[in-house]
């Protein structure tokens, strides 16, 4: 792999940028494989990269029925914060947020990580009491955090509304400074391009359909191009979970369900921080390029139609004009939906199941971007070592049997 | 925006009207202190979640404040029956 510097930039000017390295590779399947990776999404191509990187594991695939990245990675409003309530959870969004910090240095690959800081809003006393909790829990937890006044709320995003005579005014937020977006076409590809270095072989346009298993263990995966063996097999398929758990006869407790997002057209920076809201059910920031990032809810029922409901886009806008009156005059441009599968408990499961050498990870629900380079750091972890890392442990499917769930719905200020 | 028809007041409404109630036909154990944790577990948290005919309970919370059932393809989103609670659908899928 070159490796990207101001050099290679000025050396590459000089051919008109037409001499580029391939970012990666696009090879014919192997017969067969240490682990195959179901799902070339962040997560899954993250747990590439540290198979590769910290287990030495390199004879490994990342199987995409699509694109690399083309799922929810593309899809989400890549807000990044770890102020999680329960001490399981905030200890991996915490690892997650800690190799945010050093990530482009790690992959030689901007992935355009911004602390700008998140803002979590809290509308009446309830809010504030399990505002105060949760910083106070952050905390302990060594995460930074405090509570914050509006008036402070108003010095750090001047264009918020912070008037006692709206109609949900702002009693104050909890504000996370090493919180804040990364680009996540970025993280996808630098993370691919990482693993490609080191011997992953990205093969996409190829959708397994099934998972072949002999005596109780997995020997491989069936694809649209064939059967692909592998000893190990790793799902990381987001939205399509459940789908992919039931071909090798797996449940899962997962419903998936489409959240939606949007952008305005490009406008002037005006907000250098994202403010986020549960009450009034809306998320803001603004994208580097000048656009409005929003987040919606996601829909109340079940579906895998790659789009929402009007009503919840009515619902969002309505919330970020109550926040910001002057984004009132501002257009959308675009509109999308993921499909997102969520837990009971608002937490992911990262695990092993009842086949041998088959584990998931899913049931990141609403907020799984920010956990990309952690998530597949302990799932690398987990599949390199045929047991929970320390950090997954707790994120057992088992934990819906036996009770222990980690209820972070509405807890961790988590945007629904 | 899905217009859903209640079978209790016998017209199409808003989906704003209604609430999604989940995965419809799921009867809560009869002895739930003779089940294994696993039996539990499932009963409490594991879904069929398909991608297809999915059927699925609805209150219609600004109309009659009545729960029925609907018939619903979970990928078109087209709603293929709606049924009152304790009668059983007409159209059923492979996922179903």
């Amino acid at each position: 792999m070159k490796r990207y510097s101001a050099f290679s930039l000025l050396k590459n000017a000089l051919s008109y940028h037409e001499n580029w390295q391939k970012v990666w590779r696009n090879p014919t399947p192997k017969k067969d494989y240490d682990v195959i990776i179901v799902g070339g999404g962040g997560h899954g191509l993250a747990t590439a990269y540290y198979l590769a990187k910290v287990h030495g594991i390199t004879n490994v695939a990342v199987v995409e029925k699509g694109y690399l990245g083309g799922g929810n990675t593309a899809r989400n409003t890549t807000i990044i914060r770890s102020n999680y309530l329960w001490d399981e959870a905030a200890q991996l969004y915490e690892l997650s947020l800690k190799l945010w910090e050093g990530l482009s240095q790690e992959l030689n690959y901007n992935v355009m990580f911004s602390q700008r800081g998140v803002l979590n809003l809290g509308h009446n006393l309830q809010d504030m009491r399990d505002i105060e909790r949760r910083v106070n829990a952050n905390r302990l937890n060594g995460i930074d955090g405090e509570v914050v006044t509006p008036e402070r709320i108003k010095e750090i995003a001047p264009l918020i509304n912070i008037s006692r005579n709206s109609r949900y005014p702002i009693l104050g937020a909890s504000w996370q400074p090493r919180g804040g977006t990364a680009r996540h076409d970025a993280v996808a590809w630098g993370y691919a391009r990482g693993a490609d270095a080191l011997g992953v072989d990205m093969i996409q346009q190829t959708e397994v359909t099934g998972i072949r298993r002999k005596d109780g263990a997995v020997v491989g995966v069936e694809t649209t191009n064939g059967f692909i063996g592998a000893r190990k097999v790793a799902c990381v398929t987001a939205g399509s979970s459940g789908l992919v758990a039931a071909m090798a006869g797996i449940r899962l407790p997962v419903e998936s369900r489409p959240l939606q997002a949007m952008v305005s057209e490009p406008v002037k920076p005006c907000l250098d921080t994202v403010v986020m809201s549960n009450a009034v059910h809306g998320y803001v920031s603004q994208s580097d390029k000048g656009d409005l990032v929003i987040g919606a809810g996601v829909d109340s029922y079940n579906g895998y139609g790659q789009r929402g409901s009007f009503n919840v886009i009515e619902h969002t806008v309505q919330a970020i004009c109550e926040l910001f009156p002057a984004f009132s005059r501002v257009q959308m441009n675009r509109q999308w939906g993921g499909i997102v599968d969520t837990c009971p408990d608002a937490c992911p499961i990262i695990s092993k199941t009842s086949v041998d050498g088959l584990y998931f990870n899913c049931g990141w629900g609403t907020g799984g971007f920010k956990a990309t380079p952690g998530s597949g750091f302990v799932f690398a972890d987990t599949v390199a070592n045929d047991r929970p890392h320390p950090l997954a442990a707790a994120f057992n499917i088992d934990r819906f049997n036996t009770g222990a769930l980690i209820d972070e719905h509405g807890a961790a200020g988590v945007a629904h | 925006m899905l217009l859903i028809y209640c079978p209790h007041c016998l017209e199409h409404r808003e989906e704003e009207e209604f609430s999604y109630g989940g995965e419809a036909h799921i009867a809560r154990p009869l002895a739930p202190e003779s089940l294994t944790d696993e039996e539990w577990g499932d009963y409490l948290f594991f879904r069929k979640n398909p991608r297809g005919i999915h059927h699925e309970m609805w209150y219609h919370g600004v109309g009659c404040r009545r729960y029925f059932n609907a018939t619903r393809n979970t990928l078109t989103y087209e709603i293929l029956e709606t049924y009152v609670v304790g009668t059983q659908p007409q159209i059923t899928g492979a996922d179903a």
